[in-house]
């Protein structure tokens, strides 16, 4: 039986009889996510200044090919074409770019603050199709746990750019540096370790997950951190940033590292 | 909140057609927005129609839209709502209008029938008992504490805005099928028509369904997400079907 003759006709778009400052949320999302996407794809495109000794930027890391001593595998391969612009952070930044447009949180952030579907709860939306994940293109979401993988690879490398930040020319050591990337680290794992993926494959699937102990531990710290998602996303999303300008802006001299040991 | 007078927009009229009427009434300490409807009822519109049952926010009935927000009136504080300006109670939006607050909410029953039912798997001891772990109950036990008041298929927007009752069964059944999909003794399989007669990939994780519950059940974290997991397993992840092939082909030459 379909209802949707004599369901309340749609609200305009923006119409509601809410009183609260309902479009305050998906501004602030939208103005955060916004600045994000222009830093990021800025500093992106510098291909430069994103290391300071043994310091890397997590936007550059790994850095497959590049001049810097972080490469792995050299500079700029000779096949690349010349037209087309080069920077390492162009080679990777894709993998955690496409885990965040489709984590389950984002997703439903954004699809408010950019897409107006719907702009808050119980406002009117600007549209009268709708077609959700159904159908192309949004279906392509589901490939969020392919993401997944590579974002949990990126956390161990990323964790061994901390090793690498411990030692100095001059032998071990800790400088602030150290401890921004160090905390990088921690906020990404905390992300990643509380998605909804990941939280499905390592027992969520399971109707009986208490039998195996093992994966019900397991289920039980990712469910612990996706309880708080979202702050996990904000706070590590901050700090990749903030991570990519600290090693930045010492690379440019602006700032001086100090070294605490 | 002392003694005022608080003064109230309520919705009046039917499936043809009403609008918001003025009321005022004597608010005192602790009362909440039913107590105020059933003051306006009994002092100034004995035929403004509304549903209520239990005035303890368990049965459900009471659903309304208060300064447009979805919300159980027996549970709406006068104390927490702005009242310098009228406050503003409507009936719920996704479904036909009975009569002032009352809604047709019986497609939902509809819906609830086509959802394939509970089938456990064969008891586990001789005298037809069964065995479970209490945390795999504890999971699904969550969606149980559903009152069926219905406030997160009103503010959902495939079916507020978009009414697309004839696909998508909305977040109130998709956490039914959650509790029965995640049970330990079921063995029913219910992603096909998750995916293709429920619609749940209508849903955009936009969680005003998990904002409004009464019971605070954690709709789309607990329920659909996994959900959605779990039709990906089935149709869109092919290194999961053939990590599962294979598990089940080593699994079968293991016990032989
Ligand atoms: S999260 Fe999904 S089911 Fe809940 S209100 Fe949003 S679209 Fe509807
Ligand atoms: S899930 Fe919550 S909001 Fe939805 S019908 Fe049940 S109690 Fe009401
Ligand atoms: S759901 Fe957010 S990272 Fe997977
Ligand atoms: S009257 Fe029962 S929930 Fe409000």
């Amino acid at each position: 039986m379909s209802h949707a003759e004599i369901a309340a006709p749609p609200r305009a778009f923006g119409q509601t009889m809410r009183r609260d400052v309902w479009w305050l949320q998906p501004a602030l999302v939208f103005c955060g996510l916004s600045i994000f996407i222009v830093y990021s794809t800025w500093a992106a495109f510098q291909g430069a200044n994103y290391f300071f000794g043994n310091y890397v930027s997590p936007f550059y890391s790994p850095e497959l090919f590049g001049s810097s001593p972080h490469s792995w595998f050299g500079p700029k391969p000779g096949w690349w074409p010349n037209w087309l612009l080069f920077s390492p952070a162009l080679l990777i930044l894709w993998a955690p770019g496409g885990f965040r447009l489709t984590c389950y949180y984002y997703r439903g952030a954004y699809y408010k603050a950019f897409w107006a579907d719907p702009p808050a709860c119980t406002v009117g939306e600007p549209r009268s199709t709708y077609w959700g994940e159904r159908s192309f293109p949004l279906i392509m979401q589901n490939v969020h746990r392919y993401f997944l993988y590579i974002a949990l690879i990126f956390i161990g490398i990323l964790a061994y750019d901390v090793w690498k930040a411990l030692w100095f020319a001059n032998g071990f050591g800790i400088g602030v540096g150290t401890i921004v990337l160090a905390i990088n680290v921690v906020l990404l794992g905390g992300y990643t370790f509380g998605c909804h993926s990941l939280r499905h494959l390592i027992g969520g699937f399971r109707d009986n997950l208490a039998r195996s102990t093992t994966s019900f531990a397991c289920y039980r710290c990712v469910s612990c951190l996706n309880k708080r998602h979202m702050l996990w996303a904000w706070m590590s999303l901050f700090w990749v940033g903030f991570s990519d300008l600290y090693v930045r802006l010492c690379s440019l001299g602006v700032w001086h590292d100090f070294r605490i040991i | 909140m002392s003694d005022q007078t608080v003064h109230f927009k309520i919705w009046r009229g039917d499936a043809k057609g009403g609008g918001f009427r003025d009321y005022s009434t004597e608010c005192t300490e602790g009362m909440v927005v039913l107590d105020a409807v059933h003051d306006v009822q009994r002092e100034q519109a004995v035929d403004l129609a509304c549903r209520w049952n239990c005035k303890a926010g368990k049965c459900g009935s009471c659903s309304a839209e208060i300064n447009g927000l979805p919300k159980l009136m027996c549970m709406a504080r006068l104390s927490e709502l702005p009242t310098e300006k009228p406050i503003t109670i409507e009936p719920i939006k996704a479904f036909p209008i009975v009569k002032d607050l009352i809604t047709d909410v019986s497609w939902n029953f509809e819906v609830k029938k086509r959802i394939k039912k509970f089938k456990p798997r064969p008891p586990d001891a001789p005298d037809g008992t069964w065995r479970m772990q209490q945390e795999d109950i504890d999971r699904v036990q969550e969606f149980r504490k559903c009152i069926e008041c219905f406030l997160c298929q009103d503010v959902c927007h495939v079916l507020r805005d978009h009414h697309l009752h004839d696909r998508f069964i909305g977040p109130r059944f998709l956490i039914y099928a959650a509790a029965l999909e995640m049970h330990p003794l079921d063995v029913e399989d219910r992603t096909d028509e998750l995916r293709n007669a429920h619609g749940i990939g209508y849903c955009n994780i936009t969680k005003c369904c998990t904002k409004v519950c009464p019971e605070n059940i954690q709709i789309t974290d607990n329920g659909i997400i996994p959900l959605k997991e779990r039709v990906v397993d089935k149709f869109y992840d092919p290194l999961g079907w053939i990590w599962r092939a294979w598990k089940k082909k080593s699994d079968r030459t293991r016990k032989p």
